[in-house]
C-alpha cells in the first residue's frame, strides 16, 4: 500500500497567503497510514529519533483510533510533538531507518506525529491534555531551582523535562515572545505561531515559570541567578549573529540577513504593515542567497509578500543543498526560481539601495571537508542580475552575548560553547548548554535532543554536584 | 508590562517618561539602552537610558516624536503601560580617569549624555560639556548637565541661546584656544557625531560616539544594526552602541537609517489619522493561544 499523501494548499493559492501549506491528515488517512506500520519486534525507527519517541506504540494507538492515547504516548518523551511533526527532517531520522525505507516508502512517522498532536488541539473544546509525567517523575526534588536561558526548542525541552522531574524551573526569554526560532524564524505557513504557543502553554502547565523581556547577561547576570538560588543553568540562547558574504555592497539598503528578514515577517508580522508597525520592503525582484531551509523560508516569504520574481542563488548544485527536499519542492511549486552553481561577488547600489548583483558561475570540484563537492569559480564568468531586495541566508554564528559575558566558559574559536556532548555540561560545572549555541545552526530536533540530554545531566548534577 | 510613573513634555516633540522597570533600574549603567515595544502591534525600537533610579525601580527615557512609534509613545500618560521593555542592552560607557573630558550632546542626545557627564565627573575628570539644539526652547536637561560640569557651553542653530552654530563649532573653538583635551564623547544626530569626529580626528583626540541604528531583537541575532567601523562590520547591539568615532562610516549609517523612510511616513500618517492610540495591550497576550487555536480549528473545518 502506498504512503498516504499529505493534503496541501494549492501552490498558486498558497503563494498568496501565509496560511499553513500542509493541511494534515484526516482521521481516515491517519488510520490508513498507521496500519501500514508492521510493528517490528525490534523497531529500528526509535534509534533514529533524537528524543527517543516510542514510535511503534504511538502509531499502533492511531491505527486503533485511540488518538488521545497516541498523543499521550508522544508526550512521554517529546514535549513538542505538533512542532516536530511539522519541522523535523524525518527523512534523515526516524523515517530513514524505518524498515520500509529499503524497499518501499517509509511510514509517514512525522505526519502521524503531527496528526496525533493536532488531535488534541482540534478537539472542541481543545483537550489541552497535561503532559504526562512518565517514568521520569520524581516528587522528591520540588524545591531545587533551575534556570533555563532561551525559550527555543532546546530550552523548551530542557525546561519541560526538568519540570516533569519535579524541579522548579524558570525559563528566561529575551524577546517579547516565547519559542525562539520557532517564533521568529520559521514562517507561519510552515509552522503556525498559534501551534508554537499551544506547545509553550503545555510547558507552562507543567509548572515552568516563563519570563519574557529577560536577557540573561544583561537584565540579570549569571551570578545574580546563582545568588537567587538557581542550582544549575541551561543555556539555550540559540543562533546569533548572521553570517554575511563579506562582499562589497552588503550594507546597502535592501540587503537583509535571513534572520532580520524572517524576524520582521514572522515575529513582528510585517506582512500586516501598517496595522503592525514593523515594515519590510519587497521589491519586484528578490534574490535569496543560500541553499538551506532558512533560504527556502525567506524565498517563500518574499513570494507571499508580493515579489514578482524570487530567485535562490546557491554556489553548489541542488544535490548539495542542505534544505529538506520537501521544502525545495514546495518552493519550486510556488514559483521560486533556482540559480545553482552561482555565487555573488558584489552588490551594486543606486541612491543607497541595492540595484544589481554581480554573480559568478561555479563548477563542482573535489569533495571538501563536509564531503560535498567543493564549488570552484569559473574564471571570467561574472555577470550582472537586476535585483531590488537581497536576503543573505548562509548561516549564523552562535549568539555572542553569554559566551562573552561568562568568565571561564570555554568557547570555540567560532563562538560555540564547548560542552561534553553526552551531558551538555560546560567548563563551568553548574552551567549546561545545548542547541545552536553549541552546534551553530542545526535542526530543531537536534536542539531538542540536546535539551533532553542536558535535563538528565542537570538532574544528576544537582543530586550529586561533586561528580 | 511597564508602568509610566511620570511624564513630562520637555519641548514640542520631546517627551520624558519615567517607567517602572525594576530589573533594568538595578543593572543599568551610563551609555546603555533599552528596546521598547509599546503594544502587540508595535515596533521594537531602541532608546538610550537617560537615567535610572534603583530606589524607585524606574528608568528614564527621553524620546523625540519623529515616527509612528515615538508618536504613540509620546501619547502615553501617567498610569499607562508599555507592553515590553528589554534591557539594559549594549556595553556601558567606558568610565575612566582620562583627564579633561569633553561631553557633547545634541538634540535628545543631551538627555542621554547627562549620566555620562555625571559618571565621568565622579571619576575625577575635568568635564567640559557642550550641548546644542535647534533653539533655546529645545535645550533639554540643561541644569542636569551643568551641575556636573566644570565648563559648560551651549550652541543653538538660530543663536537664541549660546553660540549660534553647531556643537562641533564650539569644540573647534576650544581646541583652537589651545585647551588640552584627552577624551571626547558625543551623542546626538548622525551628522553632529560625524562633524565632531571630523574636528577631533585632525587633532588625534580619542572620540567616542553612541550609535543608534535600526534594531529588532537587539541581542545579537538579527544583524540589522550592522555598522562599518574601521572597515569591518560591527553589530551595534552587542559590539556597541559606542564606537571610535574616527573609525565609523557615518554616511553608510545615515543611509541605513533612512531605509524605511517611505514606510515610516505611511505608518506616521496612519497614526496621525487615528488620533489617540489606546495604549491597552491585551492582558492575556501570552496566554491566549487556546483561543487562537480554536479559530484555526474552525477555519480548517470550513476549508
Amino acid at each position: 500500500m502506498p504512503r498516504q499523501p499529505m493534503p496541501q494548499q494549492d501552490p498558486k493559492v498558497r503563494a498568496q497567503n501565509f496560511n499553513e501549506v500542509a493541511l494534515g491528515y484526516t482521521e481516515e488517512q491517519a488510520i490508513a497510514e498507521a496500519k501500514r506500520c508492521i510493528q517490528c519486534k525490534k523497531p529500528t525507527c526509535i534509534a533514529g529519533c533524537p528524543v527517543e519517541i516510542d514510535i511503534p506504540a504511538f502509531i499502533d494507538l492511531i491505527a486503533n483510533g485511540k488518538f488521545d492515547k497516541a498523543n499521550e504516548k508522544l508526550k512521554e518523551t517529546n514535549s513538542l510533538p505538533a512542532i516536530c511533526g511539522r519541522v523535523c527532517p524525518q527523512e534523515d531520522q526516524c523515517e530513514k531507518v524505518c524498515v520500509f525505507s529499503k524497499k518501499n516508502e517509509p511510514i509517514a512517522i512525522g505526519r502521524l506525529e503531527r496528526f496525533a498532536a493536532d488531535w488534541e488541539m482540534r478537539s472542541e473544546p481543545p483537550l489541552n491534555l497535561p503532559l504526562t509525567k512518565g517514568e521520569m517523575s520524581r516528587s522528591d526534588r520540588g524545591s531545587e531551582k533551575v534556570a533555563v536561558v532561551g525559550s527555543g526548542p532546546a530550552g523548551l525541552t530542557c525546561a519541560g523535562d526538568l519540570a516533569k522531574m519535579g524541579y522548579a524551573v524558570t525559563m528566561f526569554e529575551s524577546l517579547h515572545q516565547t519559542g525562539g526560532v520557532l517564533s521568529y524564524g520559521i514562517p507561519e505557513f510552515r509552522l503556525p505561531k498559534s501551534i508554537v504557543q499551544f506547545e509553550v502553554d503545555g510547558i507552562r502547565k507543567l509548572g515552568v515559570d516563563i519570563q519574557v523581556d529577560a536577557l540573561i547577561g544583561r537584565t540579570l547576570t549569571i551570578d545574580e541567578l546563582l545568588k537567587k538560588g538557581y542550582k544549575a543553568i541551561f543555556i539555550g540562547s540559540g543562533a546569533g549573529l548572521p553570517q554575511f558574504l563579506k562582499i562589497p555592497g552588503e550594507n546597502l539598503g535592501g540587503v537583509y540577513s535571513a534572520n532580520e528578514f524572517l524576524t520582521r515577517v514572522n515575529l513582528m508580522k510585517a506582512y500586516l504593515f501598517p496595522e503592525y508597525l514593523t515594515p519590510v520592503k519587497i521589491g519586484k525582484k528578490v534574490v535569496v542567497v543560500g541553499g538551506g531551509n532558512v533560504a527556502m523560508d525567506a524565498a517563500r516569504c518574499a513570494l507571499r509578500l508580493g515579489a514578482n520574481e524570487v530567485t535562490i542563488v546557491y554556489r553548489r548544485s541542488e544535490a548539495e543543498m542542505p534544505a529538506r527536499i520537501e521544502e525545495i519542492e514546495r518552493a519550486k511549486e510556488e514559483g521560486v526560481k533556482f540559480k545553482i552553481l552561482t555565487n555573488p561577488t558584489r552588490i551594486l547600489g543606486k541612491d543607497g539601495w541595492v540595484s544589481q548583483m554581480e554573480v559568478l558561475k561555479m563548477e563542482l570540484g573535489e569533495p571538501d571537508e563536509s564531503g560535498r563537492r567543493r564549488p570552484v569559480p569559473v574564471k571570467g564568468s561574472e555577470y550582472l542580475i537586476d535585483v531590488d531586495t537581497v536576503v543573505v541566508a548562509i548561516g549564523n554564528n552562535p549568539n555572542p552575548l553569554l559566551p562573552r559575558e561568562i568568565k571561564g566558559l570555554n568557547v570555540e574559536k567560532w563562538g560555540g560553547v564547548v560542552v561534553d556532548p553526552a551531558t551538555g555540561q560546560t567548563s563551568i560545572p553548574h552551567i549546561f548548554a545545548g542547541g545552536d549555541i553549541v552546534s551553530g545552526a542545526a535542526t530543531v530536533i537536534e536542539a531538542m535532543g540536546a535539551g533532553k540530554r542536558a535535563a538528565r545531566a542537570i538532574d544528576r548534577y544537582i543530586r550529586n554536584p561533586s561528580k | 508590562m511597564y508602568k509610566i510613573l511620570n511624564k513630562q513634555r520637555l519641548y514640542e516633540n520631546i517627551v520624558k517618561l519615567d517607567v517602572e522597570a525594576p530589573l533594568i533600574a538595578q543593572n543599568a549603567k551610563a551609555g546603555q539602552f533599552v528596546v521598547v515595544r509599546l503594544d502587540e502591534k508595535g515596533e521594537r525600537i531602541p532608546l538610550t537610558i537617560a537615567d535610572h533610579d534603583p530606589n524607585k525601580n524606574s528608568i528614564t527615557l527621553v524620546l523625540q516624536e519623529v515616527g509612528a512609534s515615538t508618536k504613540l509613545l509620546g501619547k502615553l500618560e501617567i498610569g499607562h503601560w508599555i507592553l515590553d521593555i528589554l534591557g539594559p542592552l549594549g556595553h556601558p560607557t567606558e568610565i575612566e580617569k582620562f583627564g579633561t573630558v569633553v561631553c557633547i550632546g545634541g538634540g535628545v542626545g543631551i538627555a542621554v549624555i547627562h549620566p555620562i557627564v555625571k559618571a565621568m565627573s565622579e571619576k575625577g575628570n575635568k568635564i567640559i560639556t557642550i550641548i546644542g539644539s535647534r533653539c533655546e526652547d529645545a535645550l533639554i536637561f540643561k541644569e542636569d548637565n551643568k551641575a556636573h560640569s566644570d565648563e559648560f557651553y551651549i550652541t543653538t542653530d538660530d543663536g537664541s541661546c549660546g553660540r549660534k552654530g553647531f556643537v562641533s563649532d564650539e569644540l573647534k573653538a576650544l581646541i583652537d584656544k589651545g585647551i588640552k583635551i584627552d577624551h571626547v564623547i558625543a551623542i546626538g544626530p548622525v551628522p553632529m557625531m560625524k562633524a565632531v569626529s571630523n574636528v577631533t580626528k585632525a587633532h588625534n583626540i580619542k572620540t567616542i560616539v553612541s550609535l543608534n541604528p535600526l534594531m529588532l531583537d537587539a541581542t545579537g541575532m538579527c544583524g540589522v544594526c550592522r555598522v562599518t567601523v574601521g572597515g569591518v562590520s560591527k553589530f551595534a547591539c552587542v559590539d556597541g552602541p559606542e564606537f571610535d568615532g574616527h573609525q565609523v562610516d557615518f554616511d553608510e549609517l545615515s543611509n541605513r537609517l533612512t531605509q524605511y523612510k517611505d514606510k515610516e511616513k505611511i505608518a506616521f500618517d496612519k497614526c496621525e489619522r487615528c488620533g489617540t492610540h489606546p495604549p491597552t495591550p491585551s492582558l492575556d497576550k501570552r496566554g491566549g493561544a487556546a483561543h487562537k487555536l480554536h479559530q484555526i480549528g474552525d477555519r480548517r473545518k470550513r476549508g
